[in-house]
């Protein structure tokens, strides 16, 4: 764990976040705190035919969680809803380029996936998996 | 520094010799926990190696021998502090464990409905909890002495909150985010006026600057031998025997017994009565060497140099753009403690990237949320100071805030 962590992609979205905001009668909507290390973030998602036509988050926090939800929200562009909810960490941390962030700060960048799960699993009416990626 | 005793300190502390990602390490956490000494490491070592075996009851050599080294600690930690006898020593696991036990004892037994106890709004949670479920408990009214801005506390309210009910004062003698000494002396003779009994939670002092507990006249006293070089898993209740006399055991079992049949106990003299069951026998070794160690250097020695690394601190980093250090104020400080934020970098970004040069500190809310919230900050970034420290981990520290800047701007 070093500063190599902090990949041209990170600190690409950390300066320059994509779909920052909120959005009104979003189909999909969670938010989380993290009051430990103060970080908070909300994602929000309106569907089209099940499938994301629209993607915001907002919050405030280290440089990994927001460049992290910034990275996840263009990712998920596109998505079924059924996509959302298999959505995988890997694939997020692949994204990130960052495979060894050390336990201290994977939290950080697997916020913006907890929150996505808590919102998609809200939506669906379904329990959230106790093994799920957070 | 002014005095040459720190100079090759270092080579005191094994950790030092290593190199940590390819550069020397810098650690500035010692306010969380301390390196240890060769003397305190071996000290430890030679009880293992040597002299193995349980105390206090053991007829043969080695078992006298360990008996001797950890009761020998207690004399070493009372003198340490000024204790009026060695036997107001009670061994506990940390400073958490010694103010959960008077809560246990003393406060359960002497606090009813009605009173109230007093804390200050800069507690460590392990002086905050333990008071509050009690509160629950027992129907108690929790009261706070507050802070000002720069960390200071609020004093000039005393006189009310020690009217109504007040029965049990317990508060830190330095805070571990902002380094503020508190007054503690003229708060606890405040105290004692209006019949309060007082704990002083003294794991940011005794590690730093020197305390006397008779000066002091505090009634309860708690502080963790990890934050003053040595073992983890030790810690001290200091209390004046005749509370301890009167109060009813922590914990049952053996060791704490004087007398046993099947349906009743008698319980041992104090400070046995309270370490029930095989104590942390090589920690309290460890920790009487720590206080050797630390008396060749000296306390006051200790507080000057560690007053003189903050100014230098203050002064290098009033260079930087966007740099705050909370509580600056503050005329009264140990000097062991720096708590900042910089520009709106993220702390855990900040203590990452210096991670990355080698250098440990803290990031977070110090386990003081009540005083982040206070300060208006869900975290900072904390710079902590000790025996092994000088003006080159602060020159790698303002190299490496540098770094910070460059790499999230
Ligand atoms: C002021 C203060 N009180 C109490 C504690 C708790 O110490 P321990 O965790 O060793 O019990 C700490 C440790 O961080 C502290 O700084």
């Amino acid at each position: 764990m070093s500063e190599d962590i902090y990949k041209e992609i990170i600190l690409d979205h950390y300066r320059n976040p994509r779909n920052k905001g909120s959005l009104s009668n979003a189909e999909i909507s969670a938010q989380d705190n993290n009051p430990v290390c103060g970080d908070r973030l909300s994602i929000d998602i309106k569907l089209e035919d099940n499938v994301v036509s629209d993607i915001k988050f907002d919050g405030e926090g280290c440089a990994i969680s927001q460049s992290s939800a910034s990275i996840l929200t263009e990712m998920l562009m596109g998505k079924t809803v059924d996509e959302l909810s298999k959505f995988t960490k890997d694939e997020l941390l692949e994204e990130l380029g960052t495979p060894s962030l050390g336990p201290a700060r994977i939290k950080c960048a697997l916020l913006s996936l907890k929150v996505l799960k808590m919102g998609t699993y809200q939506y669906l009416g379904a329990e959230l998996p106790s093994d799920s990626d957070n | 520094m002014s005095s040459d005793i720190f100079q090759d300190i270092k080579n005191d502390f094994p950790i030092f010799s290593n190199q940590i990602n390819g550069k020397d390490f810098v650690y500035l956490d010692s306010a969380a926990t301390t390196q240890k000494p060769n003397d305190v490491i071996d000290s430890v070592v030679h009880y293992y190696k040597n002299c193995n075996s349980n105390i206090h009851r053991g007829i043969y050599s080695i078992s006298i021998e360990a008996t001797e080294l950890y009761e020998d600690a207690r004399s070493n930690i009372g003198k340490f502090i000024n204790a009026k006898s060695s036997h107001e020593i009670v061994f506990t696991r940390n400073a958490t464990e010694a103010v959960n036990l008077v809560a246990n004892t003393w406060a359960s037994q002497n606090l009813k409905e009605g009173d109230s106890i007093i804390l200050t709004e800069m507690e460590h949670h392990s002086n905050l909890v333990p008071w509050q479920i009690l509160a629950k408990k027992l129907n108690l009214k929790l009261n706070f002495i507050e802070i000002q801005p720069d960390g200071e506390l609020i004093l000039d309210k005393l006189d009310n909150l020690f009217q109504e009910n007040a029965k049990f004062l317990s508060l830190t003698h330095v805070s571990n985010v902002l380094g503020t000494i508190n007054p503690i002396k003229d708060i606890i003779s405040k105290a004692h006026e209006h019949g309060i009994t007082t704990l002083v939670d003294a794991a940011q002092s005794v590690p730093h600057m020197p305390v006397d507990v008779q000066d002091l006249d505090s009634d309860f006293f708690v502080f963790s031998g990890h934050k003053m070089l040595g073992p983890s898993g030790i810690g001290v209740l200091h209390a004046k025997k005749t509370l301890l006399e009167n109060m009813e055991p922590f914990l049952y079992g053996g060791d704490m017994i004087s007398n046993v049949s099947l349906r009743e106990a008698q319980w041992n003299d104090v400070p046995w009565k309270f370490e029930a069951g095989t104590p942390n026998i090589a920690g309290a070794i460890g920790l009487g060497k720590a206080v050797d160690y630390l008396n060749q250097i000296g306390m006051d020695v200790i507080h000057k140099h560690e007053q003189e690394l903050y100014n230098y601190a203050i002064d290098r980093f009033s260079e930087l753009k966007d740099f705050k250090i909370f509580g600056l104020e503050n005329k009264h400080s140990t000097g062991g403690v720096i708590s900042f934020s910089y520009s709106d970098f993220h702390p855990h970004d900040i203590a990452t990237i210096l991670d990355g040069e080698s250098i440990a500190v803290r990031a977070g809310h110090h386990c003081a949320q009540p005083l982040m919230e206070k300060l208006g900050v869900p975290a900072t970034t904390r710079a902590s100071f000790y025996v092994y420290n000088d003006t080159s981990d602060i020159d790698k520290l303002f190299n490496g805030l540098q770094k910070v800047r460059s790499v999230l701007t």
